[in-house]
């Protein structure tokens, strides 16, 4: 049996676009916040002036596939590990993280050792991000053998 | 994350664990197999905990009074689960989930656990696995969940068949939404909230509201007037007078037996979604190529196989 007329679509990935550190630059963030949107996402903003532990907070209530870093200032040697660091903290390593913004080629290397694991730069076509996504998420969360979560309690 | 089982998913839920509870209630809103599984584990925890719905026109900020509110009870040491429902676009069935933005003051409290919601094609304001979602909350042990509808202003009514309470918020500025709401949500509202009151013209808005719901009110004194009140998000007044109605709405509720009448109301709820929407997906499972054929070459019509389907 052929099911015709029920198209089965896979759940929509959830995405947290967030902005670490004092960098006010949010134009970038918000077009790629708009741009899953339209791709199909569910893309969950915080804003700027975001702490590395309000972004893992967020992370795991929200039980998201990814999160997209986004910064300019120059911050993103020292607040893109600190993310990664709390990430794993909770046990969420099979959350991608990915990036964007003002970030020189050198970087990126070191940047994915420490848990980053792509970042693109100005220019680069929406639908190579989207595409990205699309193919990483489900192989991601297939893949990675998570340790035992520091469990957090509702005090 | 290390979930295996629903069972063990659910006991940790219990335990207060916020990762299982993300983890529980994405199984839920994904309507994945094990979600059966967790509501059976979770409703007998069901209908102790006030549910309280914030309501209202686009910005009217919903989501930064929910932020005050949180704030209110944290103070009485009380534990808030909250989810926040954002439309899903029709077209890409994507969603921008931006309430949280507003309430970023409690983003590192371990006492506070707020999910953002799309409404995933639900029209009324909320999404079809809401109560399931709620359960979750219950389960994990908040004090009160306050669940933010997608703000439309009106035709929100589901809300009401949701939450024990509801709060309609508006602002001074709407005072023509004030007449459109009069329809819809001024009907469900249990509370009446005109928010932004630092801004000029809110006594007027707020002598509008009680005009509009003394028109439509009888003569005999109801149990619970829904009262009108000011209050700023952005200064925090008006705040605790809120917090202090829900108390009382809530102490109403469930020594007047109305508690219990809305509670049965949000059972029938929770059923007829779970029906219609898992009647709806098997029968179109067994819709086949050949069906859509059929109905092509004129060989059945869509009713007679419509029938025949559901019977199967
Ligand atoms: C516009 C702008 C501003 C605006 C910002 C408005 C706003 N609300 O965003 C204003 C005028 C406020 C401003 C202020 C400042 N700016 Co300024 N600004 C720029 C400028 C010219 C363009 C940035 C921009 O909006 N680009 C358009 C967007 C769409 O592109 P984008 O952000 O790069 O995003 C794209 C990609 O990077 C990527 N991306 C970005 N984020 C993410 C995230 C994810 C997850 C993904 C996948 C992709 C992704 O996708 C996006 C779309 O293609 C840049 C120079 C430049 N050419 O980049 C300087 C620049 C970023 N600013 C700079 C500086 C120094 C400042 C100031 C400190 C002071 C100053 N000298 O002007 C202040 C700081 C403000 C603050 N609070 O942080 C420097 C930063 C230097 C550095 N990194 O070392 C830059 C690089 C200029 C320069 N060459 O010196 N700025
Ligand atoms: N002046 C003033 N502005 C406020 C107040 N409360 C909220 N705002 C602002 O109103 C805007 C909308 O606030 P939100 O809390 O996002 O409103 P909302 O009803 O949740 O909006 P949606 O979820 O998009 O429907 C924001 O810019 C807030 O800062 C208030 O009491 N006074
Ligand atoms: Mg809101």
């Amino acid at each position: 049996m052929v099911a015709g007329a029920l198209e089965e679509t896979r759940r929509p990935y959830r995405i947290l676009i967030a902005k670490p550190g004092l960098d006010g630059h949010d134009r970038g963030a918000k077009v790629i916040v708009r741009a899953l949107r339209d791709a199909g996402f569910e893309v969950i903003y915080t804003g700027i002036r975001q702490t590395p532990e309000m972004i893992a907070q967020t992370a795991m209530q929200e039980d998201v596939d990814a999160i997209g870093l986004s910064l300019l200032s120059g911050a993103h040697m020292t607040l893109f590990p600190q993310v990664t660091q709390l990430l794993k903290a909770r046990g969420l390593e099979r959350v991608l993280v990915f990036g964007g913004g003002i970030i020189p080629d050198e970087d990126v290397a070191k940047l994915k050792k420490k848990g980053v694991d792509r970042v693109f730069g100005p220019g680069t076509p929406l639908s190579t991000i989207v595409d990205y996504l699309n193919a990483s998420i489900g192989s991601k969360a297939a893949t990675s053998k998570p340790k035992k979560a520091t469990r957090s309690k509702a005090r | 994350m290390p979930v295996k089982t629903g069972s063990d998913l659910s006991e940790r839920v219990r335990k207060g664990d916020i990762a299982a509870a993300a983890r529980a209630m994405s199984v839920v809103v994904d309507e994945r197999p094990e979600a059966d599984e967790l509501s059976k584990a979770f409703f007998p925890y069901s209908g102790r905990t006030q549910k309280i719905g914030l309501c209202g026109p686009p910005g009217a900020g919903k989501s930064s009074l929910a932020g005050r509110l949180i704030g209110f009870f944290r103070k009485q040491g009380l534990k808030v689960g909250m989810l926040a429902v954002d439309p899903s676009s029709p077209i890409s069935g994507g969603a921008f989930l931006g309430d949280r933005l507003r309430i970023q003051e409690h983003a590192t409290d371990s006492g506070v656990f707020i999910r953002s919601l799309a409404s995933r094609g639900m029209i009324g304001g909320v999404s079809h696995t809401i109560f399931g979602a709620i359960h979750v909350l219950e389960a994990a042990g908040f004090d009160k969940i306050i669940v933010e509808t997608v703000g439309t202003g009106q035709d929100e009514v589901e809300i009401g068949r949701v939450a024990d309470s509801v709060v309609s918020v508006t602002t001074p500025q709407l005072g023509d939404e004030i007449q459109a709401m009069k329809a819809g949500v001024m009907e469900i509202g249990d509370f009446f909230v005109v928010n932004k009151a630092d801004i000029p013209g809110a006594d007027k808005a707020i002598s509008d509201l009680k005009g509009a719901l003394a028109l439509g009110r009888g003569h005999a004194p109801k149990p619970w007037e829904p009262p009108v009140l000011g209050a700023s998000a952005a200064s925090g007044e008006g705040v605790a007078e809120l917090g202090r109605a829900l108390e009382r709405h809530w102490n109403f509720l469930r020594q007047s037996g109305e508690g219990k009448r809305r509670l049965r109301e949000q059972h029938r709820e929770e059923l007829s979604l779970y029906i219609s929407r898992r009647a709806y997906r098997d029968a179109m499972r067994r819709v086949s190529d050949k069906n859509l054929d059929d109905l092509l070459e004129h060989r059945i019509d869509p009713a007679s196989l419509g029938a025949r389907i559901l019977r199967a």
